[in-house]
C-alpha cells in the first residue's frame, strides 16, 4: 500500500534547460547465456536534459542497471547509439566518459581510506595536489564526513559508505552522475534523509542525475521525469504527476502504487464524455479525448484516493458504480476499503479518516462509489 | 559455580588445540634441541653434553649449502611469482565458466607422488633421454650440453613442484576482488594499467604474501629436487641433513642443522612480514 506522494513533487519539465546531456537512440543489449539469447534491453530511446533529475523505474530484472551500464561505458550496446552532450560515445571506454557512477554496492576501494577514495578520480586526472586538497575537503563537508578522512570503508556504517561513494563521484564535477539504487541498502529513516540530501546536492551542484530505483515513491518525489521500464522497454516516459495520474499502460498503472482496473464496453459517446456501462445503474464517464469508440471494449484505471464511498447514489455527472464492501482496513490517517462490484471486479478505495475515527461503511454494506470523469483513464495496450 | 565455569571456558576450549601443539610442535622441537646438544656416536651411544659449539661447527662446515639453499629457494620463488601471477589472474578474470577446469589442471600433478614426478623429470632431462638425445642426434645442441645435474635443473624442479602453492593463494585473493571495484576505478578515469596497479594488485597482495611463504619455505628446505635433478655441486641443506641423519647417523649434527634452518626461516619470515606487511604496501598503492 503506498500513499500518493505526488503533491510535493515538482512538475519541472518547464524548468529544465533543454541542452541534451544523455541521449540513447534505440539502444539494445543482448547477452548469450548457455547458448541462449537474453534480451536485457530491447531498444530504448531516451533524451535526458542537462540539469535534469531523471529516474529509471521498474521491477527487478527489467534492464535498469544494464541501461545505466551502457551510459557509463561498462557494456557495449548490441545496437544503438549513446551520446553524451551530442557526442557519440558508443565506443569510448568508461575512463574517458565525463560521467561518474555511484554503484548499487558502493564499490569503495577497501584498501583506501575515505580521503584516498574520494581523491582517486582527481589524482588520475592529474589535478594539482593543492586543488585536490581543497576539493576533497569541500565535498566531504557537503556529505557531512569531515573528520572521518582516515577511516577505511569497513570501519563505517552503510549510510556513511554511501556518502563516501557519492562524494567520490561528485568531487570530479562530472557533467552527469549515474546512481544505481544508491539508497537500496539503507533503512527507511536514513533513506528519507538521503533522498532529501541528494535532491539538495543535485539542485546546488546543478548536474544531471540519472537515478535508478525500483521504489516508485522515491522516483515520484525526486524526479523531474521518469522512464518506467518493463521487460527491457520503456513503457512510459513522463513527469511524476503524469505517470501517477495518467498511466499509459496497465503495467504502469499497476506498478505505480495501488490502482484499480475496471473492464467494460463503451455504450455511448457524447460531446465531452464516453460512457462505459457495467450494469443497470452503473456507469463510468471517461473524458472522450482518451476514450475508444462506441461499442468497443475498454479498460479504465482510477486511483483509490479519487473515489468517494457513500451509502446513497449521488445525483451528479460523475462515475457511479455499486458494490459490496468486502474488506475494511484501518491504516492510520486513512481507511482502505475493498469493494466488490456487482460485476465481480474488486476496487480499492482510500478514505481520509474522519475526525471521530468512524468509518463510512462496514463489511457487508452495500455502497455506491463515485468519482469525477477526469479521474478515469482509458489504457492503451490493455 | 557458574562464574568458575565461565572463567575456565576459554582454557577448556583451547585445550585440544593446545595438546595438539604440545604433542606435534613443542615436543619435537624440544627433542631436536636436546639431540643437537648431545655428543657421541651410534656405537657408544649419545650423552647430553650441552655442546653449544656444535652450531658453529656445522655452520662452518656447511655454510655453502646453507647459502645455496636460500639462493635457490629465493630464485625459484621469484620465478614462481612471475609465472603464477599471470596464471592466477587469467583464471580469475578471463577463464569464464571454465575456471574450475583450469584449477583442476593446476592441481593435476598432485595426483602423482612428488618423488615420482621428480624422477620422471630426471628421465626426461637425462643426457640420453627422449628430449636431449634426438636433439643431439640432429645436431641441434652441442655434445657437451647437459640439463641434468645443473643449477637450472634443480631450480626448474623446485619451480615445477611448488608452483601450485603460489598459484592457488593468489587466485583466491584475485577471485575475491569485487569486479565492481575495478569498474569503479575505470569510471574514475583510471586506464587498465592504473586500475591494475592502484586497485587489483594491492587487493591481491595477501595472496602473494601467502604464496611466497608457502613456496619459499618448502623450496629452501627441499632435499628431493637437488638429490634427483642436481649433481654434486648443487647439494642443498636438505640433502646434508638427510645424509647426516640417515647415512652418517650423526644425529646431533643433523638436529643442529635442522634447528638452524628453522631459525633462519623464522627470522626471514618475520623480517619479510615486517618489511612487506600488506598494510604498508597498500598504503603505498593508495598514494
Ligand atoms: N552479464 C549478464 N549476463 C547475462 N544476463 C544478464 C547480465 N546482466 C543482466 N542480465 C539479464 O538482463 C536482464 C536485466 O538485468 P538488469 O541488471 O539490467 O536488471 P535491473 O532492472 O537492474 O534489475 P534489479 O532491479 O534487480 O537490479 C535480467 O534478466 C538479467 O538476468
Ligand atoms: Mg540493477
Amino acid at each position: 500500500m503506498v500513499k500518493p506522494q505526488v503533491a510535493g513533487a515538482v512538475t519541472a519539465n518547464a524548468r529544465v534547460d533543454r541542452t541534451s546531456a544523455i541521449e540513447l537512440v534505440d539502444v539494445a543489449k543482448e547477452y548469450t547465456v548457455h547458448g541462449e539469447v537474453v534480451h536485457a534491453v530491447k531498444g530504448v530511446s531516451l533524451d535526458i536534459a542537462e540539469g535534469e533529475f531523471f529516474s529509471l523505474l521498474g521491477p527487478s530484472g527489467c534492464g535498469k542497471t544494464t541501461t545505466m551500464r551502457m551510459i557509463a561505458g561498462f557494456e557495449d550496446p548490441t545496437r544503438g547509439v549513446v551520446r553524451l552532450y551530442g557526442q557519440d560515445v558508443t565506443d569510448v571506454p568508461p575512463n574517458r566518459r565525463d560521467v561518474n557512477m555511484v554503484f548499487q554496492s558502493y564499490a569503495l576501494f577497501p584498501h583506501m581510506n575515505v580521503w584516498e577514495n574520494v581523491a582517486f578520480g582527481l589524482k588520475r586526472r592529474k589535478v594539482a595536489a593543492q586543488e585536490i586538497k581543497t576539493r576533497v575537503g569541500e565535498i566531504l563537508e557537503v556529505v557531512g564526513l569531515t573528520g572521518r578522512e582516515k577511516r577505511r570503508p569497513r570501519e563505517m556504517s552503510g549510510g556513511q559508505q554511501q556518502r563516501v561513494a557519492l562524494a567520490r563521484a561528485l568531487v570530479n564535477r562530472p557533467r552527469a552522475l549515474l546512481l544505481d539504487e544508491p539508497l537500496g541498502a539503507l533503512d527507511l529513516k536514513l533513506r528519507h534523509t538521503m533522498q532529501i540530501e541528494l535532491k539538495r546536492i543535485q539542485r546546488e551542484v546543478g548536474i544531471t542525475f540519472v537515478y535508478v530505483t525500483h521504489d516508485q515513491s522515491e522516483a515520484l518525489t525526486m524526479s523531474d521525469r521518469i522512464a518506467v521500464m518493463n521487460d527491457g522497454v520503456v513503457e512510459q516516459l513522463a513527469g511524476p504527476r503524469e505517470i501517477y495520474e495518467q498511466p499509459a499502460t496497465a503495467f504502469v498503472a499497476g506498478f505505480i502504487g495501488t490502482s484499480n482496473l475496471i473492464n467494460g464496453t463503451v455504450s455511448a459517446v457524447d460531446g465531452a464524455h464516453a460512457v462505459l456501462s457495467l450494469g443497470s445503474d452503473d456507469r463510468i464517464l471517461i473524458p472522450s479525448g482518451s476514450a475508444p469508440g462506441q461499442g468497443e471494449a475498454a479498460v479504465i484505471t482510477v486511483r483509490p484516493e479519487k473515489i468517494t464511498i457513500a451509502r446513497q447514489r449521488r445525483d451528479q455527472e460523475v462515475s457511479q458504480v455499486r458494490g459490496t464492501v468486502s474488506e475494511v482496513v484501518y491504516l492510520g490517517t486513512y481507511n482502505s476499503y475493498v469493494v466488490t462490484l456487482d460485476g465481480g471486479a474488486e476496487v480499492t478505495v482510500f478514505e481520509q479518516n474522519a475526525m471521530d475515527g468512524t468509518s463510512t461503511a462496514e463489511r457487508g454494506d452495500s455502497v455506491w462509489l463515485s468519482w469525477r470523469p477526469q479521474h478515469s483513464y482509458a489504457l492503451r495496450g490493455a | 559455580m557458574r562464574r568458575v565455569r565461565a572463567a575456565l571456558a576459554p582454557y577448556l576450549l583451547a585445550l585440544p588445540g593446545g595438546l595438539w601443539l604440545a604433542v606435534f610442535l613443542v615436543v619435537p622441537i624440544a627433542t631436536m634441541a636436546s639431540v643437537a646438544l648431545q655428543t657421541g656416536n651410534l656405537m657408544d651411544g649419545f650423552s647430553q653434553t650441552f655442546n653449544i659449539a656444535i652450531f658453529g661447527e656445522v655452520f662452518a662446515q656447511y655454510h655453502t649449502q646453507f647459502l645455496r639453499s636460500i639462493v635457490y629457494g629465493g630464485i625459484a620463488t621469484v620465478i614462481m611469482l612471475v609465472v603464477a601471477y599471470p596464471m592466477a589472474y587469467w583464471i580469475a578474470f578471463k577463464a569464464g565458466r571454465r575456471k574450475s577446469v583450469y584449477l583442476f589442471l593446476i592441481l593435476l600433478p598432485f595426483f602423482v607422488s612428488f618423488v615420482l614426478r621428480t624422477i620422471s623429470w630426471g628421465f626426461l632431462l637425462a643426457d640420453d633421454g627422449i628430449v636431449l638425445a634426438p636433439l643431439r642426434d640432429l645436431g641441434l645442441i652441442p655434445d657437451d650440453f647437459h640439463i641434468l645435474a645443473t643449477t637450472t635443473a634443480v631450480i626448474g624442479g623446485l619451480v615445477y613442484n611448488f608452483l601450485p602453492f603460489m598459484v592457488l593463494p593468489i587466485y583466491v585473493a584475485l577471485e575475491r576482488v569485487d569486479p565492481r571495484v575495478i569498474e569503479a576505478a575505470q569510471d574514475l578515469y583510471a586506464g587498465r594499467f592504473q586500475a591494475f596497479v592502484r586497485v587489483v594488485l594491492p587487493l591481491s597482495l595477501p595472496g602473494v604474501f601467502a604464496g611466497v611463504l608457502m613456496t619459499f619455505i618448502p623450496a629452501t628446505s627441499d632435499p628431493v629436487n637437488a638429490q634427483i635433478l642436481g649433481g654434486t655441486s648443487n647439494t642443498m641443506i636438505g640433502n646434508i641433513i638427510y645424509t647426516e641423519y640417515l647415512v652418517n647417523n650423526d644425529y646431533p649434527a643433523a638436529s643442529a642443522l635442522s634447528f638452524m634452518l628453522m631459525a633462519v626461516l623464522l627470522i626471514g619470515i618475520f623480517v619479510y612480514a615486517r618489511a612487506l606487511g600488506t598494510e604498508n604496501v597498500m598504503e603505498a598503492a593508495a598514494r
